[in-house]
């Protein structure tokens, strides 16, 4: 049988790395220069998807856009309203 | 060995032999006794078992789904309501291909509620991927629930072994319980296992793109079946001494017979009785003991010379008839009666079954429903 369906559907470890669900976005939230980098957003992200980096001895919140699904949560959550949306082109 | 006990208990001491690692179940009547009699095993150090008890019927499944993916056997027991409530991880159970086995104490489903015995429940869960097997004794519950371990894992699906409520489940017969199952049921094999040291994803998600061709699978399984059914039917007699038909259907008085009752479970015993008693030589019996798969190719081989047939059973699929009457609609083109009855406990008795064979005689296709107190 086709090797690419293991019987009861059972998946090498990975799935969800290999599938990029930053497609799914309709809107993208944007992190702007008022981000402290407090790390309230990294907690709340359900995908894990923000990480906070430090650019020009700055902490600052990092959003990858490539499993981001666009849900808000960050910006509802934000204490500093330093996440702004817009619409997905 | 020897003993005159409950259908119940009998269940209980198949899966003690089985010795399935983790047993997760919640009490329902009829089925309360097989688990009550499995913890007191646990309890007494008769069987070395994980019993969870667990909060509710969806739970039961959901344990013993989470428990068999790490690759040990399981077991759980409902009826009715319970059935119902863990009919969403019946489809998880048999999609994630995981060889459970239930055994279900057949009961009505609310409302009105009704704690007795007909094919309510298990009928309303046909379509879940699972090897349905519907029993006429408690010595046939025994044996078939070893069966049932044997024929889930050689084809990862989940088998459910169907007992009469009440009618086997609390009623005493004389059932020889055997002294060991090794030698016809080995250490369980899984393909895949859950474990931290390989990790992998068990009950993932399938797109549009690969979906369908898991349901294909499944169906495939489950008609593959049949043969594993028949095989075990055969090597369980080699070494136990006792057969029931050929796995899929069983047969009486059917020599000599032009017409046929096709039935299920313990009321099969009733017809044979009055075979025999009324010495009659036109009808025979088809018991149906596997439900799904579905035994077409039998069904049809069986009834090519009859003249008409009649299917006798204790459920309804609204809106179209007994849900076993249009199974055999599906494969035989000649006239079938469909007789409902014995809903919601009500016996069925002999002068009932004399009058549907009666109505079998009459070569006629209708709906009939047995001692109906409405007007036509």
């Amino acid at each position: 049988m086709d090797k690419k369906f293991n019987e009861g559907a059972w998946a090498e470890p990975g799935t969800s790395v290999k599938n990029k669900t930053g497609s799914w976005r309709t809107f993208k939230p944007i992190v702007t220069d008022r981000c402290v980098g407090c790390g309230t957003c990294t907690k709340f992200c359900p995908e894990g998807a923000i990480k906070i980096v430090e650019k020009n001895g700055k902490k600052k919140a990092e959003i990858n856009y490539d499993y981001c699904k666009g849900c808000l949560i960050c910006l509802k959550e934000c204490p500093f309203k330093a996440i702004e949306k817009e619409v997905e082109k | 060995m020897k003993k005159v006990i409950e259908g119940s208990h009998a269940v209980a001491e198949a899966v003690r032999l089985c010795a399935p690692k983790v047993i997760a179940a919640y009490p329902i009547t009829p089925q309360t006794h097989i688990v009550e009699r499995l913890s007191k095993m646990v309890a007494d150090g008769q069987l070395d078992s994980e019993f969870l008890c667990v909060e509710s019927e969806h739970s039961a499944m959901s344990a013993c789904i989470g428990a068999q993916a790490t690759g040990v056997r399981t077991y759980t027991a409902t009826a009715s309501q319970g059935l119902m409530l863990m009919h969403e991880m019946l489809h998880v159970a048999s999609g994630m291909r995981l060889p459970i086995v239930i055994n279900v104490a057949n009961r009505s489903v609310s409302s009105p509620l009704s704690i007795w015995n007909d094919w309510l429940d298990a009928m309303a869960v046909r379509n879940s991927g699972w090897v349905q097997l519907f029993v006429e004794s408690s010595q046939e519950a025994l044996d078939t629930t070893i069966q049932a371990y044997k024929i889930a894992e050689t084809i990862h699906l989940p088998v459910m072994v169907c007992i009469d409520g009440f009618y086997l489940s609390h009623t005493y017969e004389p059932v020889d319980i055997p002294d060991t199952v090794a030698g016809y049921l080995g250490d369980y094999k899984p393909k895949v296992v859950l474990d931290p040291k390989n990790p992998i994803t068990q009950g993932m998600m399938a797109g549009p793109k690969a979906f369908q061709e898991f349901k294909e699978q499944q169906h495939r399984a489950l008609l593959s079946a049949k043969d594993v059914i028949k095989n075990e039917n055969r090597e369980f007699n080699k070494k136990f001494g006792r057969i029931y038909g050929d796995g899929l259907v069983e047969t009486y008085n059917m020599e000599s017979a032009d017409y046929a009752i096709i039935s299920m479970g313990s009321v099969c015993g009733t017809i044979k009785h009055i075979l025999d008693e009324k010495k009659i030589s036109d009808i025979g019996l088809i018991r149906i003991k596997t439900y799904r798969p579905f035994p077409n190719k039998e069904i049809i081989d069986l009834t090519k010379n009859l003249k008409a047939l009649g299917v006798l059973e204790k459920d309804i699929s609204f809106g179209i008839g007994g849900a076993l009457w249009a199974d055999v609609k599906t494969f035989v083109d000649k006239p079938v009666s469909n007789f409902i009855g014995g809903l919601g406990g009500r016996d069925i008795q002999i002068e009932d079954i004399v009058k549907i064979f009666g109505t079998i005689r009459k070569e006629e296709e209708n709906i009939h429903w047995v001692g109906s107190q409405l007007k036509k």
